[in-house]
Formats: structure tokens, C-alpha cells, sequence
């Protein structure tokens, strides 16, 4: 993965939360000593970071064009209930082709994780309504279909090829006594990192996001489509958040309808903000969200080592949330 | 002349090392209208913001009354008798006149609830001594630019002010409410008030003040009685060299007609608006604020829904819904309200100047942004219009006024459009900004550009344009052409004058 290149253009702000980071790193090797630098835990901090990091990362397009989107966490649990629903109907169908059952299922959450987005950005710029109610309500209608639809229990998939593709790695070797190996989410996660990136950065489509979340009335007078670069902003969002909840279903090999995504939009928006990202929209960038992602999760990890109960985690964090948005408005 | 009620002794400023009052003395009187000029970053701005509270003075000081006084924020300043018209009205859009100018010094019934029955009153009162008429109870945010400066104005009165600073306060205000505005500032100065005028336009602080300050680089270059004092020796002090005529000579526009309208109606806006536009013309567009002229542009550009009338490019009917239809067509459009609608202030140069044409940049097989074209069009840009900027990818927000307007203006000629219409295209800038601005219209239109020239200032239209549409009230008024285009013949149809004598 070339981070470097990619690093090196981010400016001063960025190079802040690269340090905090960096910071972080040392003290949960301290507070987690021995276990937190051992590579099977590193890798396992990763991988639980990923899920909700992918979507972290399209939210970043959401955030910049000077929205919000609530909707993220029932969304991956209502394209996963359904994915799977049509996973299992192909196993069936076909006699036990899990490979194209599979295929099929992936294709239905990451379709239907784009037609979903695309009605959130409809909602938003042909029904002018704003992001926060429209998100709202989705996160709600999306939440209740599933538990619905599986009377607020799960749905197993019936591959078990599935659940192996969740757990499955890349370029596992060993290294003495332990493993070491690239988990897929990870993968996925820094893949799709590099590409957004590039949107924001190099491409057409990247600078109107900015220039819309900047100043609407601008980007209009200047002859960009407003309504088209917000709507696309959910609808890609809708995307990413289909191959987030395929990747998670399949770690479980089922959806449990409750608490599939439950609050993920919580963490995405925080990993968001931690990264960089103006919350007013305008500028923000998919690295400072990565790194935004992984530190959330490290500070997880370090208190979870540290013996700390998981509401005071939480109190944690949200501490952490702010304090780093405070030290970013010193900066400026 | 009255004795001297505010005194400023070897005023420094620097910001970040960089000095921008360098020992500036000067005395106030009372009872008289101190008018300050001087071009954009000399350090107007700076010393009034000292004056009235904002910030502190790196060193030197600050003596009211012959009394040193710690100015520390704006309401010691108010509480001192100083009082700032901000050139942005400070102005809470949802409140009614009443509690605006009660904001932040409310009066009080007995039980600590909001006196609004005495704030009225008061506000009545003090409306009356201007002799406007606003109602108390009228919210902001239906009113002209002229009555919130009234607004304001009455805020200043309301601590009872004993100098009134106003910043660049005619702007936004249309010639008659200029002429309401300066009989009001005689008028609190024969009752003893001392009024400081900051402003770009160089006739008006003739017209209305005593005593001329003159500030270039920080320092004070000229302090005189405004009588004997010539418009062009202003300008001449403020830059500090001799001026030409600050027009290019007119060029001669072309036969064919590039760009007509017809019959274009915008309820609520304007109606019936025809016009043609011919190749190199620069066609002025004059009236009074609220003439509907912007939207005239904004009609063309499809920022405005019309019901009725055509657009005809080169005797071809266009389509136009929005204002990418508009560029596709070769129109352009500058903005008058360069913070709101024409940049984007988060963005740098580069990205500011390449926004409306970023199409042209993405030519490759991937359709990525050509950063090296981009830099080398923009640094072209930079070269010849003389943008102030370290680099390329310095944020606007860091730019002085002029130079945004130079990037906006860069912003919209890079879709190399046949047709521009620019809006007040030299609002809020100093002099030399606006000659450079002048030639580079002037230069455009000679190279067949044709161009629609929206703007308040007479004298712009008369030194710049072709041909002259005056609107009045949504309707075109009147056209006039070659000698025939003077500020009274102007004013005659921009004030409806015209209507008197025809019935």
C-alpha cells in the first residue's frame, strides 16, 4: 500500500493527528504490555477497526459535502438481512453453488446499499429536506424493517464458505511463534481508502464535494450541479456501507437483526471528526480518517487490556472526541 | 473648530512581525467629519478596529477627552462615546429593529424581564431625531441595505455616541439614499457629533468631509482640510504617484449581434426585459439598488426561473435551466457579492480560478484533474492581472479584497467565454485594483468579448460602457448610447423622472 506518498501531502493539521497516533501507539504498547504488540493482537485491533472504518470512510465524502448520515449503522443491518435472505434462497436454488450463491448475496447488499443511499440523497436534494431528519428517519425505518422481517431475531446464513470468507487473509505467513497475515476487511478498508482518496483529491467530482460543502451558493453560481454531488455523496456512501456489511456478516456467518451496526454511526462520524474533517463540511480528508479509525480502536484495545469496565471505555472515548476537536480549533 | 476629543500618540500595529500602523498620530475634533482614504491595506481598518475596541495597539496610545484610555473592547469603546458602523451590518436578521438596537445593553422592567414598551419608545425616539421612518417592530431581514445602516446608526445613538466611526458606509446605498445619508451625518454633526468616514470614494469624502486623512503603508501621508484638496490629488497621495485617466480608451464594438434577450419576465423580479448585446460591446446596466438588474443576470445565468421571453446566442434560441447550460453556452457571470456567491474562501487560488471551467483540466483517459496545467493557467493569470499571493495554494480567506476580486474575475474568464456579464465588478476595492480591473474589461471587450457592465457607480458606467440600460423598478427605462450616456440623463430614468414628464 503506498500510505507514504499519500501522507506526505497531508499538511500540517494532518501530520497533528499522524503524532497523536504515533503517541498512542507508545503508550498502549506501555498500558498493554506484553500482549497489545504482539502481532495477533495488532492485527486483531485492525480487523475490528475495519467494519465501522469503511463506512468511516465514505462518511467523510457525507461530511465534507456538508452533511450527515444517521442512517449508516440500521442500513448495514437491513442490506445484510436481505443479502443473506437471497444468499440463502440461492443456495437452495442452485443445489449448493455457495460460490455464486455468495456472489449473488454480495452483489444484493452492495446494490442495495446504493439504491438505499441513493433514496437518502433523493430525500435530501430533489425533497430538500436536510440530512439530519432525512438520516434520522431512514436510520429508523431501515433499523425497524429488519427487525421485522426477522421478528427481531437473526438471520444465519446457510453457507458455510461465507463465514470462512469472513475470517479468511492475505499474505498469511509465520513468523516464529506467531502469524502474520493481512485480514480481507483490512485489506478492503486500505483498498478503498487509496481510491477515495483519489476522488477527493485528483478527480473532478473530489473538488466539487469540497467546494459545495464550502459554500453551496458558490459551487451554484460556478456552474457545478449541487444537487448531483450531494446526491452522490449518499448514494456512495450507500455503496461502501454494502461491502462493510457483507464483510461483517459473513465474520459472524449471521445477522442478528438488534444489534447488527448498532451505533456504528456514532463511531464512523467520530473517526471522522478525530480525523480532521471539518464537521461544517468544505475540507476533510479519507487518510486523517484512517488514522481517526485505528486510534479509536487502539484506545479501545489499551483500555480493554487495562482492565477498564466498557461503560467507563465509553466515557473515554467520548472524551476523547472532544478533546481532539478542541486541539484542532487551537490550531487554527 | 472644536477642541480635540480624541487623540492617538505614535500608534503601532504589526501582525506576526509584519508592521501595518507604523506611528501614526492623529487628532480628532468635535463637531467635525474626519474623512480617511487610502488604498486597501494601508491600515484604515486597522486603526479604526483600535479605535473602537477590537484590537490593542502593539504600542502607543489612545487619549479620549485628553484622558489616556485603555480601549479593551468594543463596549469600553461605546462606553468611551466610540461607536463603529461596521461595513458588515452586525445586524441579528431574525430580530426586530427594537431589540437590535438594544442588543447586548437590553433595558429592564423592575423584575428583570425585557422592557420592550421602553425600547420602542426609545428606538422611536431616536428614529425620529434621524428623521427616518422605520417601524421599531419591522424585522431586519425585510429591510434595504440603507435602512439597517439606519439600523445602525441608531444603535450608535442608542449608547449615545459622541464619534460615530463608519466604515465604507455607502457601498451598498444607491445614489439618493448616499444623498439621506450624508444630509443625516451633517446634521448629528451640527449637534455636536464627530463622525470618521472611511471610504474608497474619493468624490464623496470631497463632498462630505472637513479634514482628510490620507494613509498609505501604514503611515500618515497627508492630513489637510478637505477644501483645495482635488479628487485626483487624493489618489494621487493615496498611491503615491501620478494617475492617469483611470479608464482605458472605449473600443469600437462590432456589427453583429452576439447575445439578445427578449421579453424576459421573472415575477416578482422584473419583467418585459429585452436587450441585444453586440460583438466587443461593453454594455453598462445602471439603476438603482433593487432595479432588478442582478437578476436580469441571474435570469440569464438560470439561477432565475423566467415565465416568459427568450435568450438568443448568435440568433440561435438557447436552452437554459441552469447555469451549467450557461457556461456550455459561453456565458459568464462575476458576482456582486464576491463572499457569498463568487468565491470560495476555504479554497486556494488555484482551485478558485479553475472552479467554473474544471472540465477543460480533465482531459486525460482517467478524467484526472491536469495539476500541472492548472498551475501553469493560473500563475498566467496571477502574472498579468498582478494577484498579491506567496503561492498558488494560499486560501483566499488570506487575501486582501482587491485580490479576490482579481481571482474571481480570473475565475470567470477561464471558461473563455464569449459573453461576460459582470456584477459591480469593482465593489469594495482600491483605487489602483480598479484601474487594473478597468483595463482587463477594456483589453476583453477589444478582443471581442462581449460584455454586460452591472454597476451603481455612474462613473464607471459612463467611463467604461458602450451603451446603457437603465432600469427602474423591473422595467428597462431607457437606452442610451455613445455622448448621449451622462449621469443626469442616467438619473433621469434610473429615478423615474422620465414618467413625470411623460404623463
Amino acid at each position: 500500500m503506498s500510505l507514504s506518498p499519500s501522507l506526505k501531502k497531508l499538511d500540517l493539521e494532518k501530520y497533528g493527528s499522524l503524532l497523536a497516533l504515533g503517541v498512542l501507539f507508545v503508550l498502549a504498547s506501555i498500558v498493554g504490555r506484553p500482549y497489545f504488540l504482539r502481532p495477533e493482537n495488532l492485527i486483531n485491533v485492525m480487523r475490528q477497526a475495519s467494519y465501522t472504518g469503511i463506512i468511516a470512510l465514505s462518511m467523510t465524502f457525507v461530511i465534507i459535502s456538508g452533511g450527515i448520515d444517521l442512517s449508516v449503522g440500521s442500513l448495514a443491518a437491513f442490506v445484510a438481512s436481505c443479502g443473506v435472505l437471497f444468499m440463502n434462497l440461492l443456495v437452495k436454488a442452485t443445489g449448493g453453488n455457495e460460490t455464486l450463491a455468495i456472489a449473488g448475496g454480495v452483489a444484493v447488499m452492495m446494490g442495495l446499499g446504493l439504491c438505499c443511499g441513493a433514496l437518502n440523497g433523493l430525500l435530501i436534494t430533489l425533497g430538500k429536506i436536510v440530512p439530519f431528519i432525512v438520516t434520522l428517519g431512514t436510520m429508523s425505518i431501515f433499523r425497524y424493517l429488519s427487525l421485522q422481517m426477522a421478528n427481531a431475531g437473526e438471520f444465519a446464513s446457510h453457507s458455510q464458505r461465507f463465514g470462512e470468507f469472513g475470517m479468511a487473509k492475505l499474505f498469511a505467513f509465520k513468523a516464529g511463534e506467531s502469524s502474520i497475515s493481512l485480514p480481507v476487511p483490512v485489506a478492503v478498508l486500505l483498498a478503498l481508502a487509496f481510491i477515495l482518496s483519489f476522488v477527493l483529491t485528483r478527480t473532478r467530482y473530489g473538488r466539487y464535494l469540497c467546494a459545495v460543502g464550502s459554500n453551496a451558493r458558490v459551487a451554484q453560481y460556478s456552474a457545478v450541479r449541487v444537487g448531483r454531488v450531494r446526491f452522490w455523496a449518499y448514494a456512495i456512501n450507500g455503496l461502501v456501507i454494502g461491502i462493510s456489511a457483507a464483510l461483517l456478516a459473513a465474520r459472524f456467518n449471521t445477522v442478528s437483526t438488534p444489534n447488527f451496526g448498532l451505533s456504528f454511526e456514532m463511531d464512523a462520524i467520530a473517526a471522522v471528526i478525530i480525523g480532521g474533517t471539518a464537521m461544517a463540511g468544505g475540507r476533510g480528508s479519507v487518510w486523517g480518517t484512517v488514522i481517526g479509525v485505528f486510534m479509536l480502536q487502539i484506545i479501545q484495545n489499551m483500555l480493554n487490556m487495562a482492565g477498564l469496565s466498557p461503560y467507563l471505555q465509553g466515557v473515554v472515548k467520548g472524551v476523547v472526541i472532544i478533546g481532539s476537536v478542541y486541539i484542532q480549533r487551537q490550531k487554527q | 473648530m472644536g477642541d480635540v476629543i480624541l487623540r492617538a500618540e505614535r500608534i503601532n500595529k504589526d501582525f506576526g512581525g509584519v508592521p501595518v500602523l507604523k506611528d501614526v498620530d492623529l487628532e480628532v475634533r468635535r463637531g467635525e467629519i474626519l474623512g480617511i482614504i487610502g488604498e486597501n491595506g494601508a491600515g484604515k481598518s486597522t486603526l479604526m478596529k483600535i479605535l473602537s475596541g477590537i484590537y490593542q495597539p502593539s504600542s502607543g496610545r489612545v487619549l479620549v477627552n485628553g484622558e489616556p484610555a485603555r480601549i479593551g473592547s468594543p463596549i469600553e469603546a461605546r462606553r468611551l462615546g466610540l461607536s463603529l458602523v461596521p461595513q458588515e451590518f452586525n445586524l441579528i436578521r431574525d430580530l426586530p429593529v427594537y431589540d437590535n438596537v438594544f442588543l447586548g445593553a437590553e433595558l429592564l422592567t423592575r423584575a428583570g424581564l425585557l422592557d420592550k414598551e421602553a425600547m420602542k419608545a426609545r428606538t422611536r425616539e431616536l428614529l425620529a431625531q434621524l428623521s427616518v421612518t422605520i417601524d421599531p417592530e419591522a424585522r431586519i431581514e425585510a429591510m434595504s441595505a440603507a435602512e439597517k445602516q439606519m439600523v445602525e446608526i441608531c444603535k450608535a445613538l442608542a449608547f449615545s455616541a459622541r464619534v460615530l466611526i463608519m466604515d465604507e458606509p455607502t457601498t451598498m446605498l444607491t445614489k439618493v439614499e448616499i444623498e439621506v445619508l450624508f444630509g443625516l451625518v451633517r446634521k448629528l454633526r451640527a449637534e455636536g457629533m464627530t463622525v470618521i468616514y472611511i471610504s474608497h470614494k474619493l468624490k464623496e469624502v470631497k463632498a462630505l468631509c472637513d479634514r482628510v486623512v490620507v494613509l498609505r503603508d501604514g503611515e500618515i501621508v497627508h492630513d489637510g482640510p478637505a477644501e483645495g484638496l482635488s479628487v485626483l490629488e487624493m489618489a494621487q497621495r493615496m498611491v503615491g504617484r501620478e494617475l492617469g485617466s483611470i479608464f482605458p480608451p472605449k473600443s469600437e464594438p462590432g456589427a453583429e449581434i452576439v447575445f439578445e434577450a427578449r421579453g424576459v419576465t421573472v415575477p416578482g423580479s422584473f419583467e418585459d426585459v429585452s436587450f441585444e448585446l453586440r460583438k466587443g460591446e461593453i454594455l453598462g446596466f445602471a439603476g438603482l439598488v433593487g432595479a432588478g438588474r442582478t437578476e436580469v443576470a441571474e435570469a440569464v445565468l438560470g439561477l432565475r426561473k423566467r415565465t416568459a421571453g427568450e435568450f438568443y446566442k448568435d440568433g440561435k434560441l438557447l436552452r437554459i435551466e441552469e447555469p451549467a447550460d450557461a457556461v456550455a453556452a459561453g456565458i459568464s457571470y462575476l458576482s456582486e457579492d464576491r463572499q457569498g456567491s463568487g468565491i470560495v474562501t476555504g479554497f486556494s487560488v488555484a482551485q478558485n480560478v479553475t472552479l467554473v471551467s474544471l472540465g477543460d483540466y480533465c482531459r486525460s483517459a482517467l478524467r484526472l484533474i491536469d495539476r500541472k496545467r492548472e498551475r501553469e493557467r493560473v500563475q498566467g493569470y496571477v502574472d498579468s492581472f498582478r494577484i498579491k499571493t506567496e503561492s498558488l495554494s494560499k486560501r483566499l480567506e488570506n487575501l486582501s479584497g482587491g485580490n479576490q476580486q482579481k481571482v474571481s474575475l480570473a475565475k470567470s474568464i477561464d471558461t473563455e467565454p464569449e459573453v461576460l456579464i459582470v456584477d459591480e465588478p469593482t465593489r469594495g476595492v482600491d483605487v489602483s485594483a480598479k484601474h487594473e480591473i478597468y483595463v482587463f474589461i477594456g483589453e476583453l471587450a477589444r478582443k471581442g468579448i462581449s460584455c454586460v457592465f452591472i454597476s451603481s457607480e455612474l462613473e464607471e458606467i459612463i467611463g467604461m460602457c458602450n451603451r446603457v440600460v437603465v432600469m427602474r423598478d423591473g422595467k428597462v427605462a431607457g437606452v442610451l448610447e455613445g455622448d448621449g450616456i451622462d449621469e443626469e440623463r442616467i438619473m433621469f430614468y434610473a429615478t423615474g423622472a422620465h414618467e413625470e414628464v411623460a404623463s
